[in-house]
Order: C-alpha cells, then sequence, then structure tokens
C-alpha cells in the first residue's frame, strides 16, 4: 500500500487521477441524494428491525445461559458456548456497533440511543464513540491520523520504515485479535502513546483508565464469575467459566476479522495527512469510497458482521441504519462504475487472507517477498537476518537492493 | 394506630437486605444491561417497569374524535379526574409525546382513557384517531394537572371549547356516572352545582355533545352549548348574559389561547377566580435564525445558516463536539424548545416543552430555526 499521493509522484496508477473537481463534487451531490432517499423513507420497518435484533439477541443470550448451567453435560456446552458466541456478536456488531453510531437515535426511544447505550465488550461506548466515530470515520486511513491503520502498533504501509520488530507483526496481529476487545479497550485509551509521553498521571487519563478497569472487572465479574457460581448446584463451575472464555474468543476473533476486512485488503487505498487539508464534502466521500472495503455473501452473514460487510456503504453514511446499507450498495456501486472506480468486494474468506497477507508481507522488507522462492529461500533468510541484527546502515543499504531487485523481476 | 400490623423492624430489615443482596447478583449478571432489559421482553406492564400502557380499543366519538382505552402498567398511580398524562407512541417508527386529559374518573377496571381530536397537521392525533390499534405498546407518564375540581364542592362554571371539553368530561362522569338506569347522582356530587358552556364549531363537531346533552337533561349540570355555525363566535361579554350569577361561580376554562385570553381579561376587569388548562403552547413557526438561550442563561442571535456549534464556540461557549460534519454524533444536546434546521437537507426539528419533551440535536450541522432553548 502506498498512499494515493505517492503513487502518483512514483508513476504508478493513481486511481482518482482521471476524476477533475467538477466529478468529485457531482459524486457528492448523488451520494447526498443516495442518503436522502434513505431518510425520507426511514420508518416503523426499519424501527421494528433494531427492536427485533435487540429482542433476538436477548432471547439467544438468555437461552444460552440458561443451557449453560447444565454446561457439564458436553451437547449442553457446545449448544451454550455456540448460542452465547453469536448473541456475544450480535450484540457488538450489528446492535452495539450500529446504534453507538447514532444510526437509531432518531427514533427517540431513550432505549436505543447513541448517548444511553453500553455493550457487552471491554471498551467502554463513551471512549470508544470517540476514538472510532470522531476519529476514525472522520480521518478515515489518513495515515498518522487514523489510528485504525494498524491500530498505531503495526506497520501498514510500504512507506512507513521496516524495522526487526516488524517480523512480530503477524504473532502481535494474532494476539491482538484473540484478545481484541482488549486491544480495543486499551487503543481507545490511547495507553500507547499516553505511555509514550509519560502521561499516565493526567487526571484526564486516570479518569478514563478507572472506567475502563471498572467495565472490564464488571463484564470478568459477570462472564467469569456469577455465571460459572450460578451452574455450581449442577457441578459446572469449570464447564460454564470455559464457555464464557470461548465465547469471548470467539467473538474476538470474529469481530478482528471484520474490521481487518474493511481497510486492509489489497486494493484499499491510503492518503497523506495534508491531502485533507481543506477537503471538500466531495473529497472526503471519495477517501471514503476507496478507503474502505466489502465482503460479499449472505444476508445472514451482513447481519453477523453488524452490516460492515458493506464497510463502503457504512463508510459514505455511517449514521444511516444498517439494515439499508444493503438496499443502497448496487446504487453506490454503480456510482464506482459510473466514474470507473474500483468497488473493493470478495468474499470473506478472501478478504482475510488478503488483509493477513498483507500484515505478513509489511512484516518484512519491502520486496523481500516478492525477490524470495523456494530456491534462493536460504540466502534470502540470510538477507533478513543480516538485516534484523545488523545496524541501519546495513538494513538500509540492503533493504534497497531488495527494492530495486523487486523491481526488476516486475 | 396498631404496631403489630407491622412487620418487626429486624425481620424487614434482613428481607430488605437479601432482597437487595439478589438484586445485586441479578445486576452482576446481566451488566451492562439492566436485569430490567430482560423482564421487558415478556412482561413490560409488570410492576416496577418504566410505566407503559396497552391500547385495549379505540373507539369513534365522531368522524375526526375517538377514545382510546389503555390499560396502564402495575405501577400505575391512579388519577384525579380533571388531570392529563404525557403519552409517547411511536409513529414512523418515532416516539411522539403528547398531552392529552384523561376523560373518565378512575375505572373499576383500572383502565384509562383519553379522548383525542384529530386536528388538521396534527401527526399523532391523526394517528391515535385513524391509524393505532388495539395491542399497540404506548409509553406513559403519571397523571399530573392542577386542573380538578375542589371534593368539597361549591358553584362552578366550566367554560370550554373544542376538544377543551376533554378534562371537564372526565370530572363530569366521575360525579354523575352514566349508567343503564340513566344518570347517577352518588352522594359525592351533591355538593356540587356546574353550568356547562360549551364552545363548538357545530353541533356534529362536538365531542361528547351527547353526553352532555344527557347529564342537563338529567339536571345533573346546566348545559349552555354554543355553535359558532348557529350562534356565531362566542363573546365572553355574553357570559354574564349566558350565567347570570356568573360573579358566584368558580370558573374553570380549558381550550384554545384565544379563548383563554380574552377571558382572562374579562375576568380580571370584573375581579372574578378563574383557572385555565391549555394544551397546545403557541407554536412558533420555524424561521431562518432566531435566539439560542443556552441553560447556563447565555443568548445568543443566530442567522440561519450557522451551525450552533460553531455559534456557540465562537462565543466562547464549552461545547461537547466531534466531527463536525453530522456523523459522529459527539455533539447532541437536548433541544429544549424551539426549532433548528438540518443545514445538509433543510429536515426541521422541533421541541415542544411539556408534549414531545426533550430532543437530541446535533449542534454541529443544526442552525436555529426561530427561538430555541438548549438545555447546555
Amino acid at each position: 500500500m502506498t498512499t494515493i499521493q505517492k503513487k502518483s509522484v512514483l508513476g504508478q496508477d493513481n486511481p482518482i487521477a482521471h476524476l477533475t473537481e467538477a466529478d468529485i463534487e457531482q459524486i457528492g451531490i448523488e451520494l447526498d441524494a443516495i442518503r436522502q432517499d434513505v431518510l425520507d423513507s426511514r420508518g416503523a420497518a426499519d424501527a421494528a428491525y433494531i427492536r427485533r435484533v435487540i429482542d433476538t439477541q436477548r432471547k439467544i443470550e438468555l437461552g444460552s445461559r440458561a443451557v449453560l448451567l447444565f454446561s457439564a453435560f458436553p451437547p449442553a456446552w457446545v449448544l451454550g458456548t455456540l448460542g452465547l458466541s453469536v448473541s456475544k456478536i450480535l450484540d457488538n456488531m450489528e446492535i452495539g456497533h450500529n446504534i453507538l453510531h447514532g444510526q437509531w437515535d432518531w427514533m427517540r426511544d431513550p432505549k436505543i440511543h447513541s448517548s444511553t447505550w453500553e455493550w457487552d465488550m471491554a471498551s467502554p461506548a463513551e471512549q470508544w464513540k470517540h476514538s472510532h466515530n470522531e476519529l476514525h470515520h472522520t480521518y478515515t486511513n489518513v495515515i498518522g491520523k487514523d489510528n485504525d491503520l494498524g491500530y498505531g502498533i503495526m506497520r501498514v504501509d510500504e512507506d512507513q520504515p521496516w524495522t526487526p520488530a516488524s517480523l512480530a507483526q503477524p504473532v502481535f496481529c494474532f494476539i491482538n485479535a484473540v484478545f481484541f476487545e482488549y486491544g480495543i479497550a486499551a487503543y481507545d485509551l490511547e495507553l500507547g502513546s499516553v505511555i509514550a509521553k509519560k502521561q499516565t498521571k493526567d487526571p484526564d487519563f486516570r479518569r478514563r483508565a478507572k472506567q475502563v478497569l471498572g467495565k472490564i472487572r464488571r463484564q470478568a465479574t459477570k462472564d467469569y464469575v456469577v455465571h460459572p457460581a450460578l451452574s455450581i448446584p449442577t457441578g459446572s463451575f469449570l464447564p460454564t467459566l470455559a464457555a464464557n472464555f470461548t465465547a469471548n474468543i470467539v467473538r474476538n476473533l470474529w469481530s478482528n476479522s471484520v474490521i481487518l476486512c474493511g481497510h486492509f485488503p489489497e486494493g484499499v487505498e491510503t492518503f497523506e495527512k495534508r491531502s485533507i487539508d481543506g477537503e471538500t464534502k466531495g473529497e472526503w466521500y471519495v477517501r471514503q469510497m476507496l478507503g474502505s472495503a466489502n465482503i460479499s455473501g449472505s444476508k445472514a452473514l451482513h447481519i453477523m458482521t453488524g452490516n460492515l460487510s458493506h464497510q463502503i456503504e457504512h463508510h459514505l453514511f455511517p449514521d444511516l441504519p444498517s439494515n439499508r446499507y444493503a438496499e443502497i450498495a448496487p446504487k453506490v456501486q454503480a456510482l464506482f462504475d459510473k466514474y470507473d472506480l474500483t468497488y473493493c468486494a470478495r468474499p470473506m474468506p478472501q478478504q482475510v487472507y488478503s488483509a493477513w497477507h498483507k500484515v505478513v508481507r509489511l512484516s518484512l522488507p519491502n520486496g523481500w517477498l516478492k525477490t524470495t522462492n523456494v530456491k534462493n529461500a536460504p540466502q534470502q533468510l540470510g538477507i533478513l537476518y543480516k538485516m534484523a541484527t545488523g545496524d541501519r546502515r546495513t538494513r538500509r543499504l540492503l533493504g534497497r537492493k531488495l527494492e530495486s531487485e523487486a523491481r526488476a523481476a516486475a | 394506630m396498631s404496631t403489630t400490623l407491622e412487620p418487626p423492624v429486624r425481620a424487614r430489615r434482613l428481607t430488605k437486605t437479601v432482597g437487595d443482596r439478589l438484586v445485586r447478583v441479578a445486576e452482576a449478571a446481566t451488566t451492562p444491561y439492566l436485569p430490567a432489559d430482560f423482564m421487558d421482553l415478556f412482561a413490560p406492564l409488570r410492576p416496577g417497569a418504566d410505566l407503559r400502557g396497552r391500547i385495549e380499543s379505540v373507539d369513534p366519538e365522531t368522524a375526526d374524535a375517538a377514545t382510546i382505552v389503555i390499560r396502564p402498567g402495575a405501577d400505575w398511580a391512579g388519577h384525579v379526574p380533571g388531570q392529563y398524562l404525557r403519552i409517547g407512541i411511536d409513529i414512523d417508527g418515532v416516539r411522539q409525546w403528547r398531552a392529552y386529559s384523561l376523560t373518565h374518573g378512575p375505572r373499576r377496571d383500572g383502565r384509562i382513557s383519553i379522548t383525542v381530536k384529530a386536528v388538521p397537521d396534527g401527526l399523532v392525533s391523526n394517528h391515535l384517531v385513524h391509524e393505532a390499534r388495539p395491542g399497540t405498546l404506548v409509553h406513559l407518564e403519571q397523571a399530573a394537572g392542577e386542573f380538578v375540581l375542589p371534593p368539597e364542592g361549591g358553584k362552578f362554571l366550566m367554560v370550554t371549547a373544542g376538544s377543551g371539553i376533554t378534562p371537564v368530561i372526565g370530572m363530569l362522569r366521575n360525579l354523575f356516572p352514566s349508567t343503564d338506569e340513566g344518570v347517577l347522582r352518588p352522594p359525592r356530587s351533591a355538593e356540587h352545582d356546574i353550568v356547562v358552556v360549551h364552545v363548538a364549531p357545530s353541533h356534529p363537531h362536538s365531542i361528547f355533545i351527547r353526553d352532555l346533552e344527557a347529564l342537563d337533561a338529567a339536571g345533573a349540570v346546566r348545559l349552555v352549548a354554543r355553535y359558532d355555525d348557529e350562534h356565531g363566535v362566542l363573546d365572553v361579554d355574553d357570559l354574564a348574559t349566558l350565567v347570570p350569577d356568573l360573579a358566584e361561580r368558580t370558573t374553570l376554562a380549558c381550550g384554545p389561547a384565544g379563548l383563554l385570553d380574552a377571558l382572562g381579561a374579562h375576568h380580571e376587569a370584573a375581579g372574578l377566580a378563574l383557572t385555565t388548562e391549555q394544551f397546545r403552547t403557541a407554536r412558533v413557526e420555524p424561521g431562518d435564525g432566531g435566539t439560542v438561550t443556552f441553560a447556563s442563561g447565555a443568548t445568543l442571535d443566530l442567522d440561519g445558516a450557522t451551525p450552533i456549534l460553531d455559534a456557540a464556540e465562537e462565543a466562547g461557549m464549552l461545547m461537547p463536539s466531534g466531527c463536525r460534519m453530522g456523523i459522529c454524533m459527539g455533539c447532541v444536546i437536548p433541544l429544549r424548545e424551539g426549532s433548528v434546521r438540518d443545514l445538509r437537507n433543510g429536515a426541521i426539528t422541533t421541541a415542544v416543552p411539556g408534549e414531545t419533551g426533550d430532543i437530541k440535536v446535533q449542534t454541529c450541522i443544526n442552525a436555529a430555526a426561530g427561538p430555541c432553548h438548549i438545555d447546555h
């Protein structure tokens, strides 16, 4: 991945070079019209939809937790764990994520409102809303501004210097996926930069940290103390604890995969910081169009991803009810075609593979993967070892050599 | 007073702590939600739930008015005839709150009723009269209002216009129950001497006119009906002629602002007591810009093109903010009263105190559309 702005300088294909200012403005007007169509027809059926999803999720949760009271009995464990995983995924994705976006604020139902909702995960809603709605959605895919790009801990772009630590990236990325909810909580807390800037004594940070710890404690008490304890009469303390742990991991892996698919697969563009100075609404829309990727699939998949499978539509209209994204997707895609832009949509396995391939590729020096084959693998590994252990100068020289070889091979 | 009826203090404290512990365990088991969120799925009208009700029937009164009978939740605290209730109902998916008079005295079956006249462009009134179906769950607040008859009785004049009859009919039905044997006069009504001056556009458009006529025929009240198409618009100066003993009566009036204002002036000049009830506050037509008043006391004169957020910050106020483009909901604050316009598509949001309640609006993409009051 190279920012769109650098692509033109490097003579690579810049996917928006052919758009005139008037084109970009017209794209904005047409997208506004699509949004207005949904607003005009938003009504009782949509309200019924979100209430039905919430109702279903709560009944699945109640049912699963009831079954898990007997989790010493293996079929009950399997059924209960499955149900609890589904319930937690629905809670976080189609319900929590979208309500916290304010997609359902228009209903004026104080129980289903972005300002009052809380969700079944470690990060408190208030902090997540700031880092996600405000920062990620406003600065989508702008290097240095959008921390969702690699969560500030990963190398997500060829232009970022490769360091030996980058090698650990796939492992780190996997651990982050397994414990995703805590990763998100730490990330919403901006823990990394707070520690780096030695601001851990800042009263505002203290307050927010306390909030996170309180939330984590309540979540853990529920999943790992109260429900297992309620299962003691059937001798199911440990099985229920394991079931809750498993359901949390399943939910973490699933939501991490969905989120990786949204902005990380090959074909998604990134942008330079200065490119958004004085950005117009039309330009913002175009950035969202090219900075997101969709997952194609069934209706069930869309619901389980919280309709983030329609990441492009979601990023264009983060405040529209999620159940409407599927309906506007063909119109949005037609707009991409009209302006000769690439609508990045693939089935989930391909998007997940693509995203992980990028994680692995960027954990290695630029050009290394391209220049490596079975035959030269030992030499290449030698080069990698030298780069990982050598000083900065060695890294730079070997890195340049790899890049030029890769260019020659292409 | 007997103390033996009360459980011993220690035992009560014990049950209380056991109960508290159970509640705490239930809360720990359902966090981040409340046990109530799960119980609401199955028993929305149970004791302890937010006050709700279920519509049991919608009975037409005239072509454009209907009485809605509601089974209130278990925590309904009852009401005094003449009081009103705030009801929230979802229309096109949006929760709308309005206030309506309760049109029955306390009923033996525990149901409550409101009578609604569909007014032109009235979103909620038209929905309740023409669209609402039995079985619909509605949201309620406890009855409120000082517009009630003193229980000790006296001589009263009720001046009602149009749907202003609704709180009065509640009082009259309670005093004089109508049965198959005719209008009853229970002891509680003995001390009440009531004249009703009722104003309506015409006889067929008059809600509850048959009830009023029946009460008049039975001698329970004296009815003076004035129809605009027959008698012309009522002049308050004619009241002394219509009701010769006006000076001996306490006047209770319910109707549109124009009538109440005229009556107020008339009674003040004559030195007479007056109690009034008005539902529809004077509504401001949304315009371009307006004066925005904040809870802090600050006021800003805004044009129709500047987002409230920008203007408030410009004036040095600390405002919640986020993306500043209408997507993150980081800037929502409650609009208490008045109208704002969405700068993206011109959509107007209006808050009416006592009716809609506060409405949370995004200040970064809304401009003032008339005077408004913001709770921040």
